[in-house]
């Protein structure tokens, strides 16, 4: 015997079993109409490949996968596409969701079936290629596509394969009359999924409470090397974390994997889909559904074609409205209440649950919550569910968070347990969401200050690159003058200015309709490349269907203008700059500055250094004259005596320099 | 019928607030009726009159902040306060006593703070420990017990409370008290000569705390609270006394069996430390809760100036439950580290 483990918590609410399994699985038959969702689990939608009015047969795929997680649907049986459109589905906000519905012809025909190999000469991508391409996802819980699921890593090995029989919800019999009627197909399944995995062990987990189908799993597994391990009944021992601390005791990490801890887990069910695909080459096109509750006569579990109307599947059961207020699909711990019977049975339907209000009464109003701890110790991931249902009260998401509000599986044991009926799973729900979408927002926030700030970034570096290529120039300009003129015989920096603002006058010039035209040339490449993108985000975005067509359908039309624009100025500058006449001899004002500052440098540098001090003494003679004549008028006319002595004192200034002139002259000479 | 739309789980437990306060009353029923046999009707006479009271001040509450009367009263949370309270009032109380607890412990304690289950601190300890702060007098006078005195009839008892001038009881120090004040006499000798004590504590005491620790038990077993609290503090009290019994000598605290016996240790390790609301809820907490109220009441008793200690280390340890439950969070699955990823 193996030996199990313990996990912390749990539930014993009623079993309620026993109702449903007293005659064999049924078959429910083709209803007149069958309603495929084209998203039945986590992961994107599938994409339909079949029109209105096509005629489809039994296993032939009408819509393929979309992505890596994500599955293709197949018709569950012949007849004529009626409409692909929105209907209502078993989803726990009652929405519409688009489905592909199918009228069905009632011949049942199948769609050749692809040949099939034995599974020991495929190798792993073969294999979980044919498990995906049969649509096949978890037929438990949240039916995450199979194929994903067996994907493990390269270089994880993984010691356990847990195929999870446990079944722990109430009422729920669907896997229990698996395993007694067809525990063949689960060995084998089992084999093929051991032999996908390699694991150390393979290991089937049943809960106690199945005397007979863990003995008929005993009986068909002999020889196999499979084990089949029963532990007690408690819930949620189904829950796959519990599953896997049972049967190994290890815990998967928060936010990790079962592969983690080397674990890979599988439903039950989908062991006999995988079997039947890889064996039969038959598509994930019906399943297992318990069909129970006091408002049905005749309790059973039902083979029931994926698609099929609740309320066609209910009716086979003998269901009485009447007795009826509340139709959950799924157990009574985790289920979801439906709010129309014409929702369609998918992958994950394990039962329908039709009670009467004295079977399940209606919760009556909260008390306050006496921190009795019953929920503390009922949850299976130690949690402290009162102190979480305070915070919740409060909003006090961070205070959520640091009480691991998401380590919670929304098993419903703490509510379950709680004697002021506190509804403690739907306040968890709502924060969860709550903070998922402050997380979205603050996201968003992050993102946006983050481009601002890069923009900012940019735009500052473009702006000291142009300070230091400013710089830089002026600093070799610089440079370039010093040299010349400590070489004395280097280049004139008149010279110089001269070749400067020529090559500039020539740049505004010609150069300057050159640019443009580079620029506009630029402007059209960069507009056809932007075009590109954007019609092949647009093709895109028409072939996933998105809701963004319009955006980038406006997206391109104005990036197509926008070229439009940019060629024909193009054009246009074209024209024009062929039509100018060459430019005829520069007459602007630099080109005279220059020619002046030259001349007069010419008749400088012509004065030889006596005759410079010959026209200085010419000069101070001159004014000296001046100065006298001004001071004889002052006297003359008895001005006043200030002006008398200042211009007497300029005289006497200039006869000095005069002195001195004459000298210097008399030197040079 | 129309189909609802309800959110899971649609299965619900047996249990109810109603019935984990029904249990707790059942639970001291064998306390009361040994109380009732070795002091009289006394505590039976304050626990009708202290109901009444009770149930009157919580429906005047719950009017006043326009709550469903019937809807709040039928969770018999006041009717256990009720009970806890006038257990713990010395037999024969007054009236005027009573009333006064009963509007300190419902009014003041519980619905001043939001009512049941945002009341921080345990409403009968408040209710209590205000009575006996401000009438010392009433408070620390118990009645003396079957065989050392005549036990008052039911008549005399209802006039005890009713008409308390005219009423002429025979009250007696309690074997705690006793103790405290002994300094001259070893443990074997106390024990020859005061009639008060009895085989293993006080006369009469040993077996109120016996029946105490039945119904204790019985609502452990129908899990109504968990052992944690209770074991923690009986423990950590058995462990002191045991540390400073130093053999009996004149200067002893008294034996451990002693101090598991007197007073009101039995009572408050089931009844009063157990009440979920101010106590710590993980069970690490209830285990550090206990046994620091356990530490706290011996240390009152042998060492502070009130007989007993269960009120003040109660109330002390409330202030602290917030703070343990805080740093005794569980271990989450799939965490390494308590608190941690």
């Amino acid at each position: 015997m193996r030996k199990v483990f313990d996990f912390h918590g749990g539930v014993h609410p009623l079993e309620n079993k026993h109702q449903s399994v007293r005659t064999a699985i049924a078959d429910a038959g083709i209803p007149p109409e069958l309603v495929i969702p084209l998203s039945q689990h986590i992961g994107a939608p599938s994409n339909p490949v079949v029109g209105v009015g096509d005629h489809v047969r039994k296993g032939q795929v009408i819509a393929e996968a979309l992505g890596f997680v994500s599955v293709p649907k197949h018709a569950p049986s012949s007849g004529t596409i009626l409409a692909i459109e929105e209907r209502l589905i078993a989803h726990p906000s009652g929405h519409s969701a688009p489905c592909i519905v199918i009228a069905t012809d009632g011949k049942d025909e199948w769609a050749p079936l692809p040949d099939t190999r034995p599974y020991e000469s495929l190798d792993k991508a073969e294999l979980l290629e044919l498990i995906r391409h049969a649509g096949i996802a978890g037929m438990g819980g949240a039916g995450f596509p199979s194929a994903v699921k067996l994907s493990v890593k390269a270089g994880i090995t993984i010691d356990t394969l847990i195929i999870n029989g446990t079944e722990c919800e109430p009422y729920i019999t669907a896997d229990d009359m698996l395993m007694r009627e067809r525990s063949d197909r689960i060995i084998e399944g089992a084999k093929i999924l051991h032999h996908l995995i390699a694991p150390g062990e393979t290991v089937i987990g049943v809960e106690d409470n199945k005397p007979e189908g863990i003995a008929a799993l005993r009986k068909a597994a002999e020889g196999s090397g499979i084990e089949i391990a029963s532990f007690p009944t408690k819930y949620p021992s189904g829950g796959e974390k519990q599953l896997i601390e049972i049967l190994t005791g290890k815990q998967v990490p928060s936010g990790g994997l079962p592969s983690d801890v080397g674990v890979v887990c599988q439903n039950l069910g989908s062991a006999v889909a995988i079997y039947e695909a890889v064996v039969e080459g038959k598509p994930l096109i019906s399943r297992i559904t318990t069909v129970t509750g006091e408002a049905v006569n005749e309790p059973q579990n039902f083979e029931v074609l994926i698609g099929t109307p609740v309320s066609y599947l209910l009716q086979k059961a003998g269901y009485e409205p009447s007795k009826n207020d509340r139709l959950i699909m799924g157990g009574p711990m985790m289920g979801v209440t439906v709010r129309d019977p014409s929702v369609p049975v998918v992958k994950t339907t394990n039962c329908l649950l039709a009670p009467t209000p004295q079977e399940l009464p209606v919760p009556p109003p909260a008390q306050a919550c006496i921190r009795c701890g019953m929920c503390a110790e009922a949850c299976p991931a130690s949690l402290l569910p009162q102190q979480l249902f305070w915070f919740a009260q409060g909003k006090e998401f961070e205070k959520l968070e640091h009480h691991n509000l998401f380590d919670c599986i929304e098993c419903g044991a703490c509510s379950y347990a709680c004697p002021s009926s506190i509804p403690l799973v739907q306040y968890y729900r709502a924060s969860k969401a709550d903070i998922l979408h402050q997380r979205k927002e603050q996201e968003k926030a992050e993102h946006a200050r983050l481009r601002f700030e890069t923009r900012q970034q940019r735009l500052e570096q473009a702006e000291a690159d142009k300070e230091a290529k400013r710089a830089a120039r002026k600093k070799a300009a610089e440079a370039r003058a010093k040299s010349a003129v400590d070489d004395g015989n280097g280049e004139d920096p008149i010279q110089a200015a001269i070749a400067r603002a020529q090559a500039k006058k020539a740049a505004q010039q010609g150069g300057g309709n050159e640019s443009e035209q580079e620029k506009l040339e630029k402007t059209v490449v960069a507009a056809r490349k932007r075009l590109d993108t954007a019609s092949k985000k647009l093709e895109e975005a028409k072939v996933d269907g998105s809701d963004l067509v319009d955006a980038l359908q406006s997206g391109v039309d104005k990036t197509r203008a926008k070229l439009d624009a940019a060629e024909k100025a193009l054009a246009a500058l074209g024209e024009a700059h062929a039509a100018v006449a060459p430019e005829s001899e520069p007459t602007d004002a630099a080109q005279a500055a220059i020619q002046r500052a030259m001349a007069a440098r010419e008749a400088e540098a012509a004065l030889s250094p006596a005759e410079e001090a010959k026209a200085d003494l010419e000069k101070l003679e001159q004014r000296l004259e001046k100065t006298r004549s001004k001071l004889a008028q002052s006297q003359a006319s008895a001005g006043e005596e200030k002006v008398i002595e200042a211009l007497t004192s300029t005289v006497q200034r200039l006869e000095q320099k005069v002195e001195a002139a004459q000298q210097a002259l008399s030197e040079t000479s | 019928m129309a189909l609802m739309r309800l959110s899971s789980p649609h299965a619900h437990g047996p249990a109810s607030t109603q019935r984990v306060m029904l249990k707790v009353l059942v639970a001291t029923v064998p306390g009361i009726l040994i109380l009732t046999w070795f002091f009289g009707y006394g505590t039976l006479v304050n626990i009708l009159f202290g109901s009444v009271i009770a149930l009157a001040f919580e429906a005047l509450a719950l009017k006043l902040r326009g709550r469903p009367i019937g809807f709040y009263l039928s969770d018999l949370s006041a009717l256990v306060t009720a009970f806890l309270l006038c257990i713990a009032l010395p037999p024969y109380s007054p009236w005027w006593l009573i009333a006064t607890g009963m509007a300190s412990a419902i009014l003041l304690a519980k619905h001043f703070y939001g009512g049941l289950g945002y009341n921080p601190f345990n409403p009968a300890m408040v209710g209590y420990v205000i009575l006996l702060i401000s009438f010392p007098v009433q408070m620390t006078s118990w009645a003396a017990p079957r065989g050392l005195a005549a036990t008052p009839g039911f008549l005399e008892s209802v006039q005890a409370c009713f008409l308390p001038a005219t009423f002429d009881g025979i009250t007696m120090a309690t074997p705690l008290d006793v103790l405290k004040q002994n300094s001259s006499l070893l443990i074997e000798d106390l024990w020859s000569q005061n009639p008060l004590f009895g085989r293993w504590g006080g006369l009469g005491w040993e077996w109120v705390n016996i029946a105490f620790l039945a119904g204790g038990l019985w609502l452990i077993q129908q899990r109504v609270f968990t052992w944690h609290a209770p074991i923690a503090m009986l423990a950590t009290l058995t462990l002191l006394s045991a540390l400073f019994y130093d053999g009996g000598s004149s200067a002893s605290g008294g034996s451990p069996l002693f101090h598991l016996l007197s007073g009101a240790t039995m009572f408050g390790a089931f009844f009063i430390i157990t009440d979920p609301v101010s106590s710590a809820v993980s069970l690490r907490g209830r285990l550090i809760y206990g046994a620091l109220i356990g530490a706290l009441i011996y240390i009152i008793r042998v060492r502070g100036n009130y007989p007993d200690a269960v009120a003040f280390a109660v109330l002390i340890m409330n202030f602290a439950a917030p703070f343990i439950d805080y740093y005794t969070q569980p271990r989450t699955y799939g965490h390494s580290k308590r608190g941690e990823q």
